[in-house]
């Protein structure tokens, strides 16, 4: 009988696995949500082994707001184009141009939390009934607490103290007419099981995550790359340095690390001896204690 | 934290934790996660910070666990938040829930998908009624191992009469419960005394740390390997040049062993037919047993769809449209009598009246109430209810997957109930 035992990495891809195939059971028109980042790769790699041999049966949707590492766009568009399934781009320079969000003026000038306006507009224009994203609760204090299955109100929020119990492996995504779900297949994955899934199975990465040289400049002691998207103060020194990312976001308030991690084995060494959380590199996260709670609720990703 | 080579090996031990208020269930979370080094800096950091401004004079570790804001606040776990770590031997998840009444619905939520529950108990106070409750709420939701943790030994001189005292009177208590398999250990969260290192002060004690129990209590033995049962979750049909005629019914093993040539029926219909393969985008492998995700196929083309169930035909579950369960009421709404509901079984999708209020269970004392039918959040009653279609069940004690389901509002789409099948 003792055989009949999963190790950890595949009983969290049954996890994940049934999670998305009961939202393509349960949604009339969901969206797998897709950054580039390597949780999004990981959710999207699930995503077709839940559906193998045929294609997956929903869209992908990138929130895209302009202030990319050009690497992370070029892996997406390959990745895309070798796959043959539907991508999305939902622009947040059209939301500005719009005039429905107001970009952010000054040094710490981000458009992350733009990205919510524009997501949310998007799930509307699309009709999309379920958004699926890579966030595992792991990351955040606020996000240990979300379901599987986490509703949304028809202005797209979050009511964190009135969730739906989630019992058993028994999903209810039965909503009214405009709300909508937010699901998470990779909930119950850490940062190390997701480099060891990804060592594992062989997926592939943008090379952000790997060990390069980069201009950088330090800011409030994190490392940030140049991009024509920061303005950097006079007294930032603007520098080769030998760097990876541990997560990719917007190029504005991504932070990267001093690293000579060039392989999976070297990351997951590095990772195992770290001892900072990765979105400590995150200043989106700093702005204060219930920074990602607050933009939840609003409904941010 | 497990090193890149040994990560193959780990499997996952889900556990849960309850006890009463102020009994240091999130201190106690917070001293396994700092002892066995799944803190970060910017973490400790954070909570260093905050546990300067409230004055405290040490770093409150209760604080790691404490996520929404209400919670910092109010200083109290009000929904259930999970945690992850790891040592080299397993990957933990935990599901801290909260101990105070109106919260039972979250600590049947955390506890619905653990193998195992820490139970905490204040060395001052022994067995109080929260105790009996949680134990009952482990109990019924056949959580298949259950560690006592004695807590607060520094607040009564680490005293073994203390101790033995307390475990005799569980010991008594727990015989009547369904879980076996039960663990006694005596410790101090916030000194970290029998945590993760052994206890200096109480040097009696002969048994091991918690941390040790959680590493090697036996789990592959919790799920059913005997009753082949496999919901139909998704119907595979890639209708594609390179796979025109492909048709594979995915869905996720909840009980028993499926191999390649096996006999097997579908319920509802009860057709018969052999296992022609079964599909991962790995390739084909031969056997499948829960919990995995994979995709079946079958020799004969036969009409199924989601909601019905892949068997033996020697050994299947009861096709029932009168159901009787324990059920536990989780809506601030009060059960309507005969009120009909939305009700969701493995993948299976009906409609249900509650026919009959057996009784209703004080869970404190386990008194039976067969007069009082009025059912409000946190009760606990036993029930029959009648669906529009048949459900495939097991008895709960056998099958959590299959003896487990849920009821629905069809107003307002809330999950408000929990059953399990008897």
């Amino acid at each position: 009988m003792s055989n009949y035992n999963l190790t950890h990495l595949r009983e969290l891809e049954a996890e994940a696995i049934y999670v998305i195939r009961e939202v393509a059971a349960q949604f009339e028109n969901p969206v797998l949500l897709f950054s580039g980042g390597k949780d999004s790769i990981v959710c999207y790699h699930l995503a077709r082994k839940a559906f193998f041999p045929a294609k997956v049966p929903f869209p992908l949707m990138h929130v895209d707001t302009g202030h990319n590492f050009p690497e992370t766009i070029e892996f997406r568009d390959n990745l895309i184009k070798k796959t043959g399934d539907r991508l999305i781009v939902a622009h947040v320079q059209d939301s500005i141009d719009q005039g429905r969000v107001v970009e952010e003026k000054g040094f710490n000038a981000s458009r992350n939390k733009l990205q919510t306006t524009t997501l949310l507009d998007a799930i509307e224009a699309n009709k999309f009934d379920c958004a699926m994203g890579g966030a595992r609760r792991d990351e955040e204090k606020a996000r240990a607490k979300e379901r599987f299955f986490s509703h949304r109100d028809d202005f797209g929020q979050w009511d964190p103290k009135n969730q739906r119990p989630e019992l058993w492996n028994i999903f209810n995504g039965k909503k009214n007419m405009g709300e909508h779900f937010r699901v998470f297949p990779i909930s119950n994955w850490t940062e190390m099981d997701i480099w060891q899934y990804i060592l594992h199975e062989g997926i592939d990465l943008p090379m952000l995550y790997f060990s390069h040289t980069r201009k950088c400049f330090v800011r409030d002691g994190i490392i940030m790359g140049k991009t024509d998207f920061v303005i950097t103060k006079d007294e930032e020194e603007i520098k080769d340095m030998v760097v990876r990312f541990r997560t990719i976001g917007d190029a504005t308030c991504t932070g990267a690390v001093a690293s000579t991690a060039g392989t999976l084995e070297d990351i997951i060494e590095e990772v195992a001896s770290t001892r900072v959380t990765e979105r400590g590199g995150r200043s989106d996260d700093k702005r204060s204690e219930a920074a990602m709670e607050d933009r939840k609720k609003e409904g941010y990703f | 934290m497990a090193d890149s080579k040994s990560y193959l090996d780990m499997d996952l031990l889900r556990f849960t934790t309850a006890g009463s208020v102020d009994d240091g269930k999130s201190t106690l979370i917070g001293r396994l996660l700092y002892d066995s080094k799944s803190i970060f800096e910017d973490q400790m950091e954070a909570i260093e910070r905050a546990s300067n401004q409230k004055g405290e004079e040490r770093v409150n570790l209760a604080l790691l666990t404490d996520g929404l804001r209400a919670e910092r606040e109010q200083g109290i776990t009000i929904d259930v938040a999970y945690r992850y770590f790891a040592t080299p031997k397993r990957k933990f998840i935990i599901a801290d829930t909260p101990g105070h009444i109106q919260y039972t619905r979250n600590m049947i939520t955390g506890a619905s998908t653990a193998n195992l529950a820490i139970i905490l108990v204040d060395a001052r106070h022994g067995i109080v009624e929260q105790t009996a409750r949680h134990s009952f709420i482990a109990s019924m939701l056949g959580i298949p191992h259950i560690v006592y943790c004695i807590n607060k030994m520094d607040l009564v001189d680490y005293s073994q009469e203390r101790y033995d005292q307390i475990k005799d009177d569980l010991e008594e208590f727990s015989s009547k419960l369904e879980t076996k398999d039960i663990r006694f250990i005596p410790i101090s969260a916030l000194f970290g005394d029998n945590v993760v290192n052994r206890s200096e002060k109480m040097t009696w004690y002969q048994g091991s740390t918690l941390l040790h129990e959680l590493e090697t209590v036996h789990i592959a033995s919790d799920l059913n390997h005997i009753d082949c049962r496999f919901p139909v979750q998704y119907v595979i049909r890639p209708q594609s040049a390179e796979h025109p005629d492909y048709r594979g019914f995915a869905g996720r093993v909840a009980g028993g062993v499926f191999k390649k040539g096996d006999e097997v029926m579908v319920m509802p219909s009860g057709f018969t037919s052999k296992i022609a393969g079964i599909d991962t985008m790995d390739g084909e492998i031969e056997e499948a047993f829960a919990p995995m995700s994979v995709t079946i196929r079958l020799e004969d083309e036969i009409d199924i769809s989601r909601g019905d169930m892949i068997v033996r035909p020697n050994n299947s579950p009861t096709s029932e449209q009168d159901v009787e369960a324990m059920m536990c009421w989780l809506s601030d709404k009060p059960m309507l009598p005969n009120g009909k509901y939305h009700l969701k079984h493995t993948s299976r999708d009906a409609r249900c009246m509650i026919k009959n209020i057996n009784y209703k269970l004080d869970i404190n004392t386990l008194h039976r109430n067969e007069e009082d039918k009025e059912i409000k959040m946190n009760d606990i009653a036993r029930i029959q209810i009648r669906t529009t279609i048949p459900l495939f069940v097991d008895r709960y004690q056998r099958n959590r997957t299959t003896g487990s389901f849920i009821l629905i509002d069809e107003a307002t789409n809330n999950t408000v109930a929990a059953c399990m099948v008897i």
